[in-house]
């Protein structure tokens, strides 16, 4: 649609288990790459946890921010500001394109700077207040990966952080769409970013039974409506798109890789981990993103899914989307290769659900060699699938209910 | 140990903290006006001083620590 009132993205970054930039996390989807590898450090020996698996980057921040700029920041605004700068290069705003009171930023992380908060307790509890660092608070704010990139482009429109657990990446497009809609801004650079492989919240989404414990077969953990399924495997990563006011992106002549057509909101109240059995705030959701696009049911041709891999949720999901759009989308589910990056996979899954649209390409979904009967929609399995679409929705669920579904087109 | 090991050793504080290059940081300069550094890292060269030089600087020493030079004096008088 070109209705003047669109949203189109026009950049797009992330770093991810399968790369360190768009390019490459996309290559490897549609390779069928895996990026769980066996967790090696001292604490899984330490505690005996049952998961010895995660998918960690396959870039190391700390490779390409400079040092002191890195040792003021949590791994997870690390992630951000990475995937940002190549977000904001890819749309080829350069300074003065856009008013920075016009200019905004929205970027959520599930669990933020949980890294600093145990090593700043671990030279505490050793050392005493002193060596306590006077960042502490800054690395440990889950604002702080939104508050880092909004200094970094000195955006003065407005910098927020929605958190939503899993959904966090994706209520933050959904923010920054609301934003470019209501015309508080020209430009919103928006996503999710989480890094937080560690060993609190490893132990407690363990004790949750929520995760794979295949160690032996890294590669084939994360499954996706596959039977043999038994849980998520942690991931980490960051994930931006550049967005604007279509009538702005045009007039400056941006290169534009399609629309944010609409999006949907929803809670289940239900339970706070659980999601409604029958998905009912999940459909919801995905309705109210096909009608804020102003499209059919029948136009959307794909649903790039949550589903973690998790024996429950993988289930649920696909009732939604039946109720919702009806039994014609191919679905995909990327947490097969990249694991779950909670608060960031809702971003870095929009930019392989609006690269889908463009490219006409949907990548497979890894390691789904016998489909549970209880997913009764087609799901797209070892070769890419080539489909002209129209539409493609994106949904994002989060602990407490939390339910986001964004729409793109051409 | 001399003023100029002092400024020495500060310097590669300053630096590890800062990423101000150590040949940078001279007597004269202002730790905020001339090497651009906030309060926050202050706090964290300060801490690192202390250990290094084994000298204690209260808040409201610090405060009044303007300058380099300002830094190597006290901590040549309190070590």
């Amino acid at each position: 649609m070109t209705t003047g009132n669109d949203v189109v993205v026009t950049g797009l970054g992330a770093t991810t288990p399968l790369g360190g930039d768009v390019a490459s996390t996309w290559d490897a989807l549609l390779a069928g790459r895996s990026g769980v590898t066996p967790l090696e450090t001292d604490w899984v020996e330490r505690f005996e946890l049952p998961v010895r698996i995660a998918a960690r980057l396959a870039v190391e921040p700390t490779e390409i921010l400079p040092r002191v700029e890195a040792r003021r920041l949590d791994r997870c605004e690390q992630v951000a500001v990475v995937a940002a700068r190549q977000a904001w290069a890819d749309s080829g705003l350069g300074e003065g394109d856009v008013e920075l009171e016009r200019l905004g930023v929205v970027v959520g992380t599930g669990i933020g700077g949980a890294m600093t908060l145990l090593d700043q307790d671990d030279l505490i509890e050793a050392s005493g207040l002193r060596k306590v660092s006077p960042l502490t608070v800054p690395m440990l704010m889950p604002n702080g990966p939104a508050a880092h990139v909004g200094l970094d482009l000195k955006a003065r429109a407005g910098v927020h952080a929605p958190v939503s657990a899993c959904a966090s990446g994706a209520e933050a497009l959904a923010w920054a769409w609301r934003m470019l809609r209501a015309g508080e801004a020209d430009v919103v650079v928006a996503g999710g970013a989480e890094a937080c492989i560690t060993t609190i919240t490893m132990a407690g989404f363990i004790q949750a039974r929520t995760m794979s414990t295949r160690n032996d077969d890294p590669a084939r953990a994360s499954r996706p409506f596959d039977v043999d399924r038994d849980g998520f495997v942690l991931g980490e990563g960051a994930g931006i798109m550049v967005l604007e006011r279509g009538d702005f992106a045009r007039a400056r002549g941006a290169r534009i890789y399609g629309t944010l057509a609409g999006i949907g909101t929803s809670s289940d109240g239900h339970h706070i981990t659980a999601a409604d059995p029958e998905g009912l705030g999940q459909s919801r959701a995905i309705a109210a993103a096909i009608r804020t696009a102003g499209v059919e049911p029948a136009d959307v041709g794909h649903v790039n899914c949550h589903a973690t891999s998790t024996p429950v949720g993988d289930v649920i999901e696909p009732q939604a989307v039946r109720r919702a759009i009806g039994d014609h989308p191919v679905l995909t589910a990327p947490k097969g290769n990249h694991g779950h990056l909670l608060g960031a996979s809702g971003a870095v899954e929009a930019i392989t659900t609006l690269l889908s649209v463009r490219d006409g390409i949907v990548p497979p979904t890894l390691n789904l060699e016998k489909q549970d009967p209880k997913v009764q929609l087609e799901v797209v399995t070892g070769e890419p699938r080539k489909i002209d679409l129209v539409a493609a929705v994106n949904n994002s669920f989060g602990f407490g209910g939390h339910n986001v579904s964004l729409v793109f087109t051409a | 140990m001399s003023n100029e090991d002092i400024q020495k050793g500060l310097a590669e504080i300053v630096e590890e903290v800062a990423g101000v290059e150590a040949a940078d940081v001279t007597a004269d300069k202002s730790f905020v006006d001339d090497l651009d550094i906030d309060s926050l890292s202050m706090v964290e060269i300060a801490v690192q001083a202390e250990d290094k030089f084994g000298v204690k600087i209260p808040d409201d020493e610090l405060a009044n620590l303007k300058t380099v030079g300002d830094a190597v004096q006290y901590i040549a008088s309190n070590a």
